[in-house]
């Protein structure tokens, strides 16, 4: 007996027309006045989140400051049929709060508490617009700190990482968001509250812990989350080292792990960017260098020495040709500026950029890279590389100028390129930054129709009504389908399973 | 035949679901005492097996849910890597009851759970549908979590072919040391120590004795064994106790009927009077005792956690912590999606899933 697929599984984000008047009326007699936005003016900043180039205005703007607040806002959206759209702090790089032209863009910015923190147990409990790094902040008094930290971290909320898994430049050896959460406190479209995870290290039951996290908001609202913190290391330095060739770099990145070493960080930057941040944030980086790897120790001042060793004599023997080991904590801090202002450097360049975000394996990259600089000629426009090497985990930054049609299709078809390219290679689509509306037609690509309507009946589980972001993260058929008619592989129709509309 | 038999597992789940009967998927049967109830006709994953690929600077291996967990553990220890959540076998385990049971071992608290290192699954759903999800690579946010979800589901949501786990270079040096602490101040004594940066990979306390594992570079291994003090075991006597605490085979276990798992909160009150031993910086705890189902589970649940009737449960009672209405509902419809005709043994974990 086959399930029945729900509506939104066929067709995307098609709504009955919602009544604009009585949806706002109803959530003004909710909130309090100040959390109701509805101008044009004011609705602009709600347009579109780190994907610039993807906006769409909502109906109405809400920014409740209490859950139940949030849970008011839910159930007027189900009254009304209203789509909506959470959103954190709008730093999102793939278009996952992008507004629903018909609905609700929730804003969770409001809800900004840190609950408590549990110095002895080592967690934290905070709402889920409090900012990554704030998390740390408040955790550090107590030799404590939370370890995912993905490059937007002064600014990101806590709730956007869970619902996009978020990573960063520490992930290899301390895992992502999903690693790193305890529970979560989640509201469906229902408005009915599920405590998700516990206190203890598991929970009975499927996990839904790792379910909900990653899932982009299309599943339940999270209202508030309980994160595992780690005692601060003693001490932290970090190698950076040059190479001839990206190749080599690449090389020297699968040596590291195969001699047994897993570093704290272990990111490769190519010339094109390491010129870039140059410029911008003076981090000292070697201008002569094809690439970089900057590799990090941490722990106790004993392990850290005998890793640092370690991981020079590996980089070495695999053709780096030189090796600078920060001296000091400003020194660390400087190496990791450079990448972390990698994005904001291209930004400077171009007037736009296109930062992709596949997995690879690792014995892929040099490979990957020669592809990319293939890709460059192809397309006629440059490419920046900073990779999570150790993950695996490639940011190629495209420039262009979006106010030039041809450009922005060009940009356009090397992204597509480049995530075809990681899905060949045995990769995935998105390490870290989510599929949102961007990279939703390569989904296409990378999970067959049934893989597809088995997400759809995931979705369904929670919201059955196909209101929480819709048309994001699961392309529908028909939207497969579509993307297949303007991607056809060398005069093959590509997914011959799908009914054509 | 022992191998790929792929084929022959998907006509038998195709068969099933058109005549609606109920299998139970079985790899080594060794977690078989762990249920509520084994009903339907025998699927086995045991003859499909084999590692398919394993690369040791990826650190990933990819196996058929059959092959034995010990075969897994020795082709990574060739290499000088292991199973990071250190699983227990409790018998002939297969890699597939690994991580449908979701069951992991003394590391847990420092080093991460089986799901943590789950990276990807090929199932058969239960409209014998052939599915993928996940991957080999250590960052995937394309989809939804299946590979996370099928871990600790029983075999509830669907028949596991194929799994792509994480895997971790063995630590250069371990130490374990032995130290006296009384019940009275072992929880906040555990707790204190997990917030230091120390490299601790497990512990564990019965009866007044304190073992702490410590892992990683010799350097940093010897320096906390100089701050924590206590006396070091001897290496062969260290793995042994581990082995046995993992594989409950201390008398923590042998001696207690029944004995219930109760995973809490770590620095939860350890009620007074009570014989319970504690692992995984006092969030993992085991409890021979004769109260009654109704009672443990208060007691966890005033730990803010849960509680598994794992050996001996006394009959008519849940063996799984039952979960709230809500949290139930959403299981259903979970199980729904993945298995329409409630075929993939049923009531393994709830009577409703």
């Amino acid at each position: 007996m086959p399930n029945a697929l729900p509506w939104f599984a066929e067709h995307d984000g098609q709504f009955n027309e919602v009544r604009a008047e009585a949806l706002i009326a109803d959530l003004l007699a909710a909130l309090p006045p100040d959390s109701v936005v509805h101008d044009r003016e004011g609705l602009r900043t709600f347009e579109c989140d780190g994907l610039t180039a993807f906006r769409t205005t909502p109906l109405v703007a809400v920014l409740p400051e209490t859950e139940a607040q949030v849970q008011a806002v839910l159930r007027i959206c189900l009254a009304h049929g209203a789509p909506i759209v959470a959103r954190g702090a709008g730093t999102g790089l793939s278009g996952g709060a992008m507004p629903h032209a018909q609905g609700v863009l929730l804003s969770m910015a409001r809800l900004k508490r840190i609950v408590h923190i549990d110095a002895l147990a080592r967690t934290a409990t905070v709402q889920p617009g409090v900012r990554n790094k704030a998390i740390s902040e408040a955790a550090a008094p107590f030799g404590l700190y939370y370890a995912p930290d993905p490059s937007s971290q002064v600014a990101c909320s806590i709730g956007g990482n869970v619902a996009e898994n978020a990573g960063g430049v520490h992930c290899l050896k301390y895992g992502l968001t999903v690693h790193n959460v305890l529970r979560l406190r989640a509201l469906t479209i229902d408005g009915e509250i599920l405590d998700i995870g516990s206190e203890a290290l598991d929970a009975p039951g499927y996990d839904l812990l790792a379910l909900l996290t990653g899932s982009e908001g299309l599943l339940a609202v999270i209202t508030e989350i309980t994160v595992r913190l780690l005692p601060i290391p003693q001490l932290a330095r970090c190698v950076m080292a040059s190479f001839d060739s990206v190749e080599q770099a690449g090389e020297a990145v699968a040596a590291i792990i195969a001699a047994g070493l897993i570093p704290a960080g272990l990111e490769l930057m190519d010339q094109p960017a390491t010129a870039a941040v140059e410029d911008f944030v003076h981090a000292g980086y070697p201008l002569d260098a094809a690439a970089i790897l900057l590799v990090e120790a941490d722990g106790t001042p004993e392990s850290v020495a005998e890793e640092i060793g370690r991981i020079e004599a590996v980089l070495r023997a695999h053709g780096a040709t030189r090796c600078q080991v920060s001296r000091d904590e400003s020194e660390r801090l400087r190496f990791w500026a450079g990448r972390k202002a990698a994005f904001p450097a291209a930004g400077r360049l171009s007037p736009d950029y296109y930062c992709m975000d596949g997995t690879i394996p690792r014995k892929r990259l040099g490979r990957m890279l020669q592809d990319i600089a293939a890709m460059e000629h192809t397309y006629g426009l440059r490419c920046l590389n900073v990779f999570h090497a150790g993950d695996g985990n490639l940011h190629p930054l495209i420039l262009f100028d979006a106010n030039d049609a041809d450009q922005l299709a060009r940009a356009d078809a090397f992204g597509i390129a480049i995530l075809e390219r990681t899905v060949a290679l045995g990769g995935t689509i998105s390490g870290e930054h989510g599929v949102g509306i961007e990279k939703i037609g390569v989904m296409c690509e990378q999970f067959s129709v049934g893989e597809r309507t088995l997400f759809f009946g995931l979705k369904a589980a929670f919201d059955a009504y196909g209101l929480l972001n819709p048309a994001k993260a699961i392309p529908s058929l028909h939207r497969c389908a579509e993307f297949g008619r303007m991607h056809v592989h060398g005069g093959q129709l590509p997914h011959p399973d799908l009914p054509r509309f | 035949m022992t191998g790929d038999i792929e084929d022959a597992l998907v006509e038998q789940v195709r068969v099933a679901c058109d005549g609606r009967t109920p299998l139970r998927i079985r790899g080594g049967g060794s977690k078989d005492f762990l249920a509520q109830s084994l009903a339907g006709d025998m699927l086995d994953t045991s003859k499909h097996r084999g590692i398919v690929a394993y690369e040791p600077s990826e650190l990933v291996i990819t196996a058929r849910a059959g092959t034995p967990l010990a075969e897994i553990e020795a082709a990574l220890a060739e290499h000088g890597q292991m199973l990071a959540f250190e699983p227990p076998h409790f018998g002939p385990a297969t890699l597939g009851g690994c991580v449908a049971s979701g069951l992991s071992g003394p590391a847990r608290a420092t080093s991460g759970a089986v799901r943590d290192f789950v990276l990807g699954v090929k199932i058969i759903d239960g409209q014998a549908r052939v599915l993928r999800f996940g991957g080999t690579v250590m960052k995937n946010v394309a989809g939804f979590d299946v590979s996370r979800l099928m871990t600790g589901a029983w075999g509830t949501l669907g028949v596991m072919l194929e799994l792509s786990i994480k895997t971790l270079p063995a630590a250069p040096a371990t130490e374990t040391l032995v130290l006296d602490v009384p019940a009275a101040s072992v929880v906040h004594w555990m707790n204190r120590l997990a917030g230091r940066p120390l490299p601790i990979s497990a512990t564990f306390w019965h009866r007044g004795v304190l073992h702490v594992r410590l892992s990683g570079a010799a350097t940093a291994v010897a320096a906390a064994r100089r701050e924590i003090g206590g006396d070091a075991l001897a290496a062969d006597a260290a793995a042994s106790l581990w082995q046995q605490v993992r594989e409950q085979k201390h008398r923590f276990a042998t001696d207690a009927a029944p004995l219930w798992r109760l995973s809490v909160r770590s620095t939860a009150d350890l009620p007074q009077g009570t014989d319970m031993a504690l692992e995984w910086l006092g969030a993992q705890r085991w409890w021979g005792t004769s109260l009654s189902p109704d009672q443990v589970r208060a007691v966890a649940q005033a730990a803010g956690g849960h509680a598994t009737a794992f050996r001996g449960a006394p009959r008519g009672y849940s063996v799984f912590h039952p979960l709230t209405s809500a949290m139930l509902a959403v299981q259903r419809r979970i199980k729904q999606a993945f298995d329409p005709a409630g075929i993939f043994n049923p009531g393994r974990i709830y009577a409703e899933l």
